[in-house]
């Protein structure tokens, strides 16, 4: 039987990397992926207590997570084609304008 | 029983490395394709610890809606975005050390209270045969005591369906 922990540092793991990809690169898609993989990291853990405690409410929130992360992608890659349209760039560091 | 414990050992460690593997891929790759074909990589071994969690319509969702759907959309908006200027550039901002740093940092913090307290998180042992059966009590679940956040819920992915057509739309 494996340890409750083990896959909490998995999801340890997966959470500092992708904390690690979304602040550390430039193009705004791989953020946007980091940000998936860390709601991933979350579903690890809820998952795994579930298994542990016996209780299917850990199941049901990763559930609603997934939902939010669909609902996040939708959202933020319309918003990065919206910016590509008006500024040719995805590079994180170039976003700095307010209005051009 | 001991067979399949250790099966179960060799399942979980193997999707674990390839997660890890996946993860850093998605990191490091210059193209950003790879780095969605890693990041698929990374979700297909999470859906597999899922399955080793006895979580089979989790496995299910998992697959269907973020190897599936939200991959797709990640690669068409890669497609829809000029690759060959952004190869050339640099992949990584000006505070990476910094940004370095601060993830070892999140990481012996983490990995301080797991060792410290990671016995208070396991009461007794796993129960043994899992929450079977998993669709049946996961759909019970979602349909009477959390109605009103799948409600939410629905109205959330409506409100940003409007969203992403407005905001990808030219013009509004």
């Amino acid at each position: 039987m494996i340890p409750t922990t083990h896959y909490l540092y998995l999801s340890l793991a997966l959470f500092t990397i992708g904390i690690v990809g979304v602040l550390t690169r430039r193009n705004v898609i791989v953020m946007l992926m980091s940000i998936e993989l860390i709601l991933n990291a979350v579903n690890i853990n809820l998952v795994a207590f579930s298994r542990a405690y016996g209780a299917v409410a850990g199941q049901v929130f990763a559930i609603f997570i997934i939902t939010d992360a669909a609902a996040e992608a939708a959202v933020g890659l319309g918003i990065i084609l919206a910016f590509f349209r008006n500024r040719e760039t995805v590079l994180a560091d170039e976003m700095d304008l307010l209005k051009w | 029983m001991n067979g399949a414990g250790a099966l179960d050992q060799v399942f979980f460690y193997f999707f674990a490395a390839l997660a890890v593997i996946g993860i850093v891929g998605v990191v490091t790759r210059r193209n950003v394709i790879h780095s969605a074909i890693f990041l698929i990589t990374a979700l297909l071994a999470t859906a597999g610890i899922f399955l080793q969690l006895q979580a089979e319509f989790l496995f299910a969702v998992q697959i269907i809606l973020y190897v599936v759907g939200i991959m797709v959309l990640f690669i068409f908006a890669i497609m829809l975005v000029h690759q060959d200027v952004s190869l050339k550039q640099l992949r990584y901002s000006r505070q990476k050390w910094v940004a370095g740093v601060l993830g070892v940092i999140l990481v012996a913090e983490f990995w301080f209270a797991l060792d410290k307290g990671g016995s208070l998180f396991h009461p007794g042992a796993p129960i043994s045969g899992g929450l079977q059966p998993n669709t049946e009590q996961v759909g019970q679940a979602l349909f009477g005591g959390y109605m009103l956040p799948f409600e939410i819920a629905s109205v959330l992915l409506l409100v940003a369906m409007v969203g992403a057509v407005v905001m990808a739309k030219r013009r509004i």
